[in-house]
């Protein structure tokens, strides 16, 4: 257990932003949230989730709901800290620590927050090593762990709780209505786990892996070196294309964000062309009508210049952008780790193949 | 026959043209004085004397005044800053991602109100209204004559602004107050920021506008005056001083369009190569495209009304640095301190402007110093020149098929004749004033925002079309010349009787 100082959050940031896979939400209103509570002295700590003992309690943080909205209503700690003295409340335990379901985007930070609030350590941990769209995309859902109970909380005193449902899918119905109820945002804590749990089914060390990951940006846009090729360093990834973008189509369904990106190849990739599908995170990219790179490898679009991360709601005609793949967790590459997240769980009939592989 | 003046009020010069139709009749370039008075009194009257007898139906002036303000953190007043929206947002006051010199001096008074609205049209909470009372009777204490109001979801209802607004009118009637629906997007914290940055410059504007008033008696010129905008088109004067910020970016807008109309153009890109720096920007019917992304004024981030332009490191000071065979230029740049720095002057830096001196595309300074730069060097300089002005190109292209590229700024030397996907490159005479050109002939604006209840769709948009043109008739348009130039509708979902929010634009000539 070490106190995470408030440099390595702002690296953090950085680190989620790329991890969220074009998805997840800007962490910036998380990083504001938590400059203001270091500048009123609040400190939170990272812990090892092997520093769990099993029968401790860990309580899964994340804010739901749409980012536009989010953009109006802003994140509060209160909330989301809220969220989690709630469910203690209903558990009658208090909890040992926190962790982030994923740690890709604005949940990245969220977390911390609501450590910063509690005053509990982070566990080094998520479900999911990146962004998702729906709730059963979880390692805990692939562990078939128990999906309920899940407390929610909005900025206006409602409070409530999902105390059972048959499962992971049920669990995404119920708390979905009850976010778009609340004005389409809300703080929730997800099912509680032990920390055996956490320690079988979580996805260890991502939240170190996003500081290091963003410590890394930084350090090469600061030296005013290749951002891309750090982010290749740090994560082990591979440069999967180059070029710009050429067409991009978005439209909102089911309060997703689906759509396509077509990009025309540059420098070693002239005359080649890349098409990207993304249901709010990048799902699928095919090199000439060819698969290329699928859920779950993380798949990230980047600025060629900057190396900062582009998300699906942003990216537009004629950026250049750089296409790379990170490894996904190893949990996801099972055969029923790919039920939950490969790509068919996206509606895409394809043979998941790594390009790790 | 119409005749205009437009004036453009920069940080070094204050330029003038007289143009008649399409045609610039006179030009002339002065100091830009502290008073900014005097600048435009003189450019007036250098104006005056060569128009003759016959008049000018309106005088344009286009000013960076008010975005220098902020960048140099001067004239700036303190703000009370009033955001509705409690219980949500608490925990991210207004202010709180300001630079702290700047917040330091605007930061006037911080008030919180329940209030506010959700995506759907439904408010957060009902709006308090003896807390928003409370809050006008404790700036008045103070002494603080200019307000923000900002409120949650207020792009889709701006109800709740309005009413604060009316109840602080109660108490403090001399209050110059902006509400931030009438200037920024959704992104409370970016509306909101515009909202605070317009109101920390209200005194400065109603000044600085009646300034250019009394310049235009001074100069024995009787036509109206219009304030151009960040989109190119103008407002009154009166209108402008409420809203300084729709003004900031004028100075690039009116650039891009004064080299457009001396062109005869109305599709194109447009770069001006300064001295640090190259902003590319594009014209999509005679308008600059909008962004549609954060932009960062004097380290504060805004969202709203800015043209699109992207900035490089390249001008005519640029650091020209040669290492293992490979040559990078910018983004370091001698800048003002070119006549001191670079080598044709006989200082110690390798500039752009020493390459273009060198190669013969370029007259300035002493070339004899910058004879023994090798060949090599100078064809790899320029070779970096164009590929850097290729890409950024590129990046500003919204089609495949080659455009045409039009070059101004003391640095357009850099610009090749010829580029990749570039039609051809264009230079237009008179490019050292096209600033004011582009103020002289901006047109006039109207726009019509708000809810529509209990009518279809096409009656709404009509509607909202309608008040647009009266609007825009309003503010000097002339209604036979006005064209719908953006209309977009936002249905609110749980609002009663089929809601919709309707935005309408219209453009259109100055009445003669």
């Amino acid at each position: 257990m070490r106190e995470v100082p408030l440099d390595e959050i702002e690296a953090l940031a950085v680190g989620a932003w790329v991890l969220g896979t074009g998805g997840g939400g800007s962490p910036y209103h998380g990083l504001l949230n938590m400059r203001r509570l270091y500048t009123e002295g609040h400190r939170v700590s990272l812990m090892d989730p092997d520093e769990l003992a099993d029968d401790d309690m860990v309580a899964v943080v994340s804010n739901m709901g749409a980012p536009l909205v989010g953009q109006e209503r802003l994140a509060d700690s209160a909330n989301i800290g809220r969220a989690v003295t709630l469910m203690e409340e209903y558990l009658g335990r208090s909890f040992r620590a926190i962790m982030s379901v994923e740690i890709g985007g604005n949940n990245g930070v969220q977390a911390f927050l609501a450590a910063a609030e509690t005053g509990k350590p982070v566990v080094d941990a998520d479900a999911m090593g990146r962004a998702y769209p729906e709730a059963q995309m979880t390692s805990f859902a692939v562990g078939d762990l128990k999906p309920w109970p899940l407390s929610l909380v909005d900025p206006r005193g409602v409070e409530g709780i999902v105390a059972k449902v048959p499962s992971w899918k049920w669990m995404e119905r119920l708390s979905r209505k009850m976010c778009v109820e609340t004005g389409s945002i809300a703080a929730t804590c997800k099912a509680p786990r032990t920390g055996a749990e956490v320690k079988r089914w979580g996805i260890p060390r991502t939240t170190t892996q996003a500081i290091k990951l963003g410590q890394a940006i930084r350090a090469a846009q600061r030296e005013h070196r290749d951002p891309v090729q750090a982010i290749l360093d740090s994560e082990k990834g591979k440069l999967l294309f180059r070029g710009k973008v050429a067409d991009i189509a978005r439209r909102t369904t089911e309060g997703f964000l689906r759509g396509t990106a077509k990009l025309d190849g540059l420098d070693a990739w002239r005359g080649h062309g890349f098409e990207l599908a993304f249901q709010n995170e990048w799902a699928v990219g095919w090199e000439d009508g060819v698969p290329r790179v699928m859920t779950p490898d993380l798949i990230c679009v980047l600025d060629t210049v900057s190396g900062e991360a582009i998300g699906t709601e942003v990216l537009r005609y004629g950026q250049r952008v750089t296409v790379v793949a990170l490894p996904a967790p190893k949990i996801f590459l099972s055969p029923r780790g790919l039920d939950f997240v490969g790509p068919r769980a996206f509606g895409y009939d394809i043979e998941f193949r790594s390009v790790f592989a | 026959m119409r005749r205009r003046i437009g004036i453009d009020v920069g940080g070094t010069n204050t330029d003038a043209v007289l143009l008649e139709d399409d045609r610039v009749l006179h030009a002339v370039k002065t100091p830009t004085t502290a008073d900014v008075l005097t600048g435009v009194r003189l450019a007036l009257e250098s104006a005056a004397a060569a128009m003759g007898p016959q008049g000018v139906q309106a005088v344009m002036i286009g000013t960076t005044h008010f975005v220098n303000a902020v960048v140099q953190r001067r004239d700036l007043a303190p703000v009370g800053a009033l955001r509705l929206g409690l219980p949500a947002s608490r925990s991210l006051p207004p202010f709180c991602d300001w630079p702290e010199d700047l917040a330091a001096i605007v930061r006037g008074q911080v008030h919180m109100a329940e209030g506010g609205h959700d995506y759907d049209g439904r408010p957060i909470m009902p709006l308090d209204e003896r807390a928003v009372a409370a809050a006008a009777r404790e700036m008045k204490a103070a002494g603080i004559g200019c307000v923000a109001i900002s409120s949650i979801f207020s792009p889709l209802d701006p109800a709740m602004e309005e009413r604060a607004a009316q109840i602080l009118r109660d108490v403090m009637p001399d209050a110059a107050v902006t509400l931030s629906h009438d200037l920024g997007r959704i992104g409370l914290l970016e509306r909101e920021n515009v909202a605070l940055l317009n109101a920390c410059l209200a005194p400065l504007a109603r000044h600085t506008v009646q300034a250019f008033e009394d310049a235009l008696r001074q100069a024995g010129i009787d036509a109206p005056l219009y304030i151009t905008q960040n989109d190119g088109t103008v407002i009154r004067a009166e209108l402008a001083a409420r809203f300084p910020v729709l003004s900031f970016a004028s100075g690039p807008t009116n650039s891009m369009r004064g080299a457009a109309f001396l062109t005869g153009l109305k599709d194109a890109l447009v770069v001006d190569v300064g001295g640090t720096t190259s902003d590319i920007g594009a014209l999509k019917a005679g308008f600059p495209r909008e962004a549609n992304a954060v932009v960062h004024v004097g380290g504060v981030r805004t969202l709203f009304r800015m043209p699109d332009l992207l900035s490089i490191g390249l001008g005519g000071g640029s650091h020209v640095e040669a290492q293992d065979g490979r040559v990078t230029i910018g983004p370091r740049s001698v800048g003002y301190r070119l006549p001191e720095l670079a080598r044709i002057f006989g200082g110690p830096q390798l500039t752009t402007s020493d390459i273009a001196v060198r190669a013969g595309m370029l007259s300035l300074g002493d070339a004899a110093r910058v004879g023994d730069i090798p060949d090599a060097l100078v064809r790899a300089a320029l070779m970096e020149a164009a590929r850097m002005l290729e890409e950024s190109v590129d990046r500003m292209k919204t089609e495949a098929a080659a455009v045409p590229l039009l070059a101004v700024g003391g640095g357009a030397f850099l610009v090749p004749d010829a580029l990749p996907g570039v039609s051809e490159v264009l230079r237009p005479a008179h490019a050292a004033v096209a600033n004011a050109v582009g103020a002289a002939i901006a047109q006039v604006s109207g726009e019509a925002d708000q809810v529509f209840q209990g009518l279809t769709r096409a009656e709404a948009m009509a509607e909202a079309e309608r008040i647009a043109r009266d609007r825009a008739v309003e503010s000097g348009a002339d209604g036979a010349t006005l064209a719908l130039v953006d209309i977009e509708d936002l249905p609110i979902a749980y609002l009663p009787g089929g809601a919709l929010r309707v935005r309408a634009r219209v453009v259109g000539e100055i009445a003669a």
